[in-house]
């Protein structure tokens, strides 16, 4: 009973000290290395997710004569919906085009989920098996990758972008290919 | 110069806060009734101080007074004076400032009221309170203070989130801190009985209105909040397991289990450690839920990396606070002598494996709402868990809660001999068996779930009204039952009529997307909807496109107009869409305007949707917060009965 009594106490230390890791750490767990960095991008082709839109391929992708972003996204996942606003204003500043991949999803929901939450697609292919996402080496979504106009993945990033993510670690990586 | 006033009102406060924490305490220790005293006045001044900061704020937005840098970041000029009062409270600072102004305004109560409660044990509980006002004061003069100035003052503010700019959405957060906050009343009471090792029915009685005035409050902020996603959002649903919705459940779940474990202490002094506990666990989860949606590590765990201070600095608090009630749990906790005891079959063993059901959903949101974060934490790789994993956790377990929430009201406090139980169990059980063979015989469209559902939702129903039944069909006993009787009576009552709207919506909902031109016509759920047409207009702060449906049932039917709207809200640059309903019965039908063809601007993506009985949701939830506040009616006269 007497040891019992602190167990609410180490529970709360466990969580804190959880929640603690990122904070004080402070580093960027967003920066995660990534074996397709350097390659080409995998062959693939996918049915648009939209009515109506083109399918995507990478016999297309490769070419474009500018470097483009290519986004993992699913209808179901928080952080992109957080995500989108975001990729929709960088979109149509900057005029990068952006490639979406719609992970695992139903095209019922993202259908719904682009009309809601905005779409700043080029294209977007559907994914629901998540066999093209596992050639391109993602775990989760939201990823995106940066794509020369050669077919080369430049860079890989994970999690939500978010403005500064943008600023900081997107934007560096395309002027350098200019 | 108000909001140097209200910002100076502001850190008086927090001096005044340190003193309430010390002064009466020590008192208390040393039985000084003059110290003792000090804390009533000391909680009404601080009320007033906040109060007065508040405001402050309040009449900065009002004004858009922008040399204030909180109000240029989240107010505009040309944005209806409603929405300027609220968006007080749509920032992190602002609604910092509302928690802890809420959390003065219970303590106002708790002071000001003639209350029979002994005075050791309030001047406990008002320093105790204390202390939690003063660390949430310092957070806000140290790191989240939103009296700020701006020099020089830009002429126009950024605006409020326009998704923000609705009437539910500004009344649903000062609802539901009220609740999250005055659960700290229990807190401080289970503290307090700590210090004092004292736990027994009288400390339940007083408590107990406290519980239930804060958890009123939570099922309503709730109920508002999940009526605006529905509506708002125009998602569909009412419902999304999102962290942010999880993070009011979770202090709710545990509440609710509070309430009834408080009331056993109460009649039977039963389950004494675990109310105690309960009512730290209660508050930790109401602090853990706003550190949740106010430290932003909800929408990506890196967003501390921007603005380590605050998350560091809630954070601590939230380590200091529950860790030091958990510490004082674990110190005094032992000494407390253990509860009555009871049989198995009695109202208190029904009201522990209620705690026990309680916990389990509380512990399984739980689960499912930090696992995610705390794997990202620790770099194990990133996961969702959305509604599949809630709805295969949680329904099974729905059954045997439905069940129990039946039996437990026929069951007397002590002891119930299973004779009795199985005489009073045959009516209801049998008016079940009758609705089941119904069922079978006409059997209802849907899973084998929704007919389990509903039989589980028609159980509570005739289990509740026969134990009515059995306890006022003599007149005299209608006047001599408690108030909190027919307080829960309504509440569980409300609880069925929640989950047959919930199973109702889930299992029969239709909808359909579309894309349709001006003019075209077609069927959906037997209705024919005809798009007559798109006409624009211009809104206080926005503009906006109105589409015109026209919805009939058959050739006679007058039928029903339905007019979504696409919004733009040209400060901030955000489209918005604004759903239309229409209420038939418990029905709601309700149409979504979304992106035009860009080759035909006559040509629009539309959704429509169709919730059979899904106004239930809204109705079940009223009658559950209505139960609540009935039992909250003369709590004195429960003692004769």
């Amino acid at each position: 009973m007497k040891a019992g009594a602190y167990m609410p106490l180490i529970l709360l230390a466990i969580i804190v000290a959880l929640f603690a890791v990122p904070l004080v750490q402070g580093r960027d767990p967003a920066i995660i290395p990534s074996a397709m960095i350097g390659k080409p991008l995998p062959d693939f082709v996918l049915p648009p997710a939209l009515p109506g839109g083109a399918p995507l391929e990478s016999a297309k992708l490769r070419q474009a004569d500018r470097p483009y972003l290519v986004n993992f996204f699913a209808s179901w996942c928080l952080t992109c919906r957080a995500e989108q606003a975001v990729l929709a204003a960088y979109a149509r500043e900057s005029g990068v085009l952006v490639y979406g991949i719609d992970y695992k999803d139903t095209r019922k929901d993202v259908s719904r989920w682009l009309d809601a939450y905005g779409n700043p697609f080029a294209a977007v292919g559907f994914d629901d098996t998540g066999r093209v996402a596992i050639d391109w080496g993602v775990y989760g979504v939201p990823e995106t990758f940066v794509v020369d106009s050669r077919g080369i993945i430049r860079y890989k990033h994970v999690g939500p972008l978010r403005e500064e993510d943008i600023t900081r670690l997107v934007r560096p990586v395309l002027e350098k290919l200019k | 110069m108000i909001v140097e006033l209200a910002h100076f009102a502001l850190a008086l406060a927090l001096v005044l806060s340190l003193m309430l924490a010390t002064v009466p305490m020590a008192g208390a220790a040393k039985g000084r009734v003059a110290w003792m005293a000090l804390a009533r006045p000391m909680a009404i001044s601080l009320c007033g101080l906040v109060t007065i900061a508040l405001l402050g704020l309040v009449h900065a937005y009002a004004l858009s007074d922008f040399s204030v840098l909180n109000v240029q970041q989240n107010s505009h000029t040309l944005k209806p004076w409603i929405y300027k009062i609220t968006g007080v409270w749509g920032n992190h600072e602002g609604s910092i400032l509302l928690w802890a102004w809420m959390l003065t305004s219970w303590m106002f109560f708790l002071a000001a009221r003639d209350l029979a409660l002994p005075a050791g044990l309030r001047a406990r509980v008002l320093s105790l309170m204390g202390l939690v006002v003063a660390g949430f004061l310092s957070y806000i003069l140290v790191a989240s203070n939103p009296f700020l100035r701006l020099s020089p003052a830009p002429r126009e503010g950024l605006d409020l989130n326009p998704v923000l700019q609705d009437p539910l959405l500004a009344i649903h957060p000062p609802v539901l801190y009220a609740g999250y906050v005055g659960f700290s009343v229990a807190f401080c009471f289970a503290l307090a009985a700590l210090i004092e090792k004292k736990v027994d029915p009288e400390w339940a009685e007083q408590l107990r209105p406290w519980v239930m005035a804060a958890w009123v409050f939570m099922t309503l902020g709730i109920m508002l909040g999940a009526t605006w996603a529905y509506y708002e959002l125009g998602w569909g649903g009412f419902w999304f397991w999102d962290p942010v919705e999880n993070a009011s459940l979770m202090p709710w779940l545990a509440g609710t289990a509070l309430l009834h474990s408080v009331a056993a202490l109460q009649k039977r002094g039963a389950l004494k450690i675990w109310t105690v506990l309960l009512c730290i666990l209660t508050f930790t989860l109401s602090l853990l839920g706003t550190f949740l949606v106010r430290s932003g590590i909800l929408t990506s765990v890196h967003s501390f990396a921007s603005d380590p201070t605050r998350g560091i600095f809630i954070l601590v608090l939230l380590g200091l606070t529950a860790g030091g009630a958990f510490l004082m749990y674990g110190l005094r906790a032992p000494q407390i002598r253990i509860g009555a005891s009871f049989r198995p079959v009695s109202r208190e063993g029904a009201i522990l494996l209620n705690n026990v059901f309680l916990f389990t959903f509380c512990a399984t949101v739980f689960m499912g709402t930090l696992y995610p974060i705390f794997l990202s934490a620790l770099e194990l790789g990133s996961i969702s868990v959305g509604a599949p994993y809630f709805t295969a956790t949680l329904t099974p377990l729905l059954i045997p809660f439905a069940i129990l929430m039946g039996l437990g009201p026929m069951l007397a406090w002590r002891e119930t001999l299973p004779g009795t139980l199985s005489r009073r169990v045959l009516v209801p059980g049998a008016l079940t068996a009758l609705l089941a063979l119904a069922v079978a015989l006409m059997p209802l469209p849907g899973r084998p779930f929704t007919v389990v559902m509903f039989l589980a939702a028609g159980w509570i129903l005739f289990a509740t009204l026969a134990d009515f039944y059995r306890k006022t069909h003599r007149l005299t006993a209608l006047r001599s039952l408690p108030p909190a009787y027919y307080g829960m009576v309504v509440a569980h009552a409300g609880f069925a009529v929640l989950l047959i709207g919930v199973t109702a919506a889930t299992s029969w909902n239709a909808e359909k997307i579309s894309w349709m031109t001006v003019g075209e016509r077609l069927s959906f759920t037997g209705r024919e909807v005809s798009f007559l047409g798109v006409r624009p207009d211009i809104g206080r702060n926005y503009t906006l496109e109105r589409a015109i449906f026209r919805v009939t049932e058959g050739a006679d039917d007058p039928g029903y107009y339905l007019q979504p709207e696409k919004r733009w809200y040209p400060t901030q640059e955000r489209e918005l869409s604004e759903t239309a309903l229409h209420l038939d019965g418990f029905d709601i039908t309700y149409a979504v305007l979304g992106d035009q063809d860009k080759e035909n601007p006559q040509r629009r993506v539309v959704r429509l949707y169709h919730h059979p009985l899904i106004a239930l949701v809204l109705a079940g939830a009223l009658m559950i917060a209505a139960g609540g506040l009935m039992s909250l009616a003369k709590p004195r006269r429960e003692k004769s009965a």
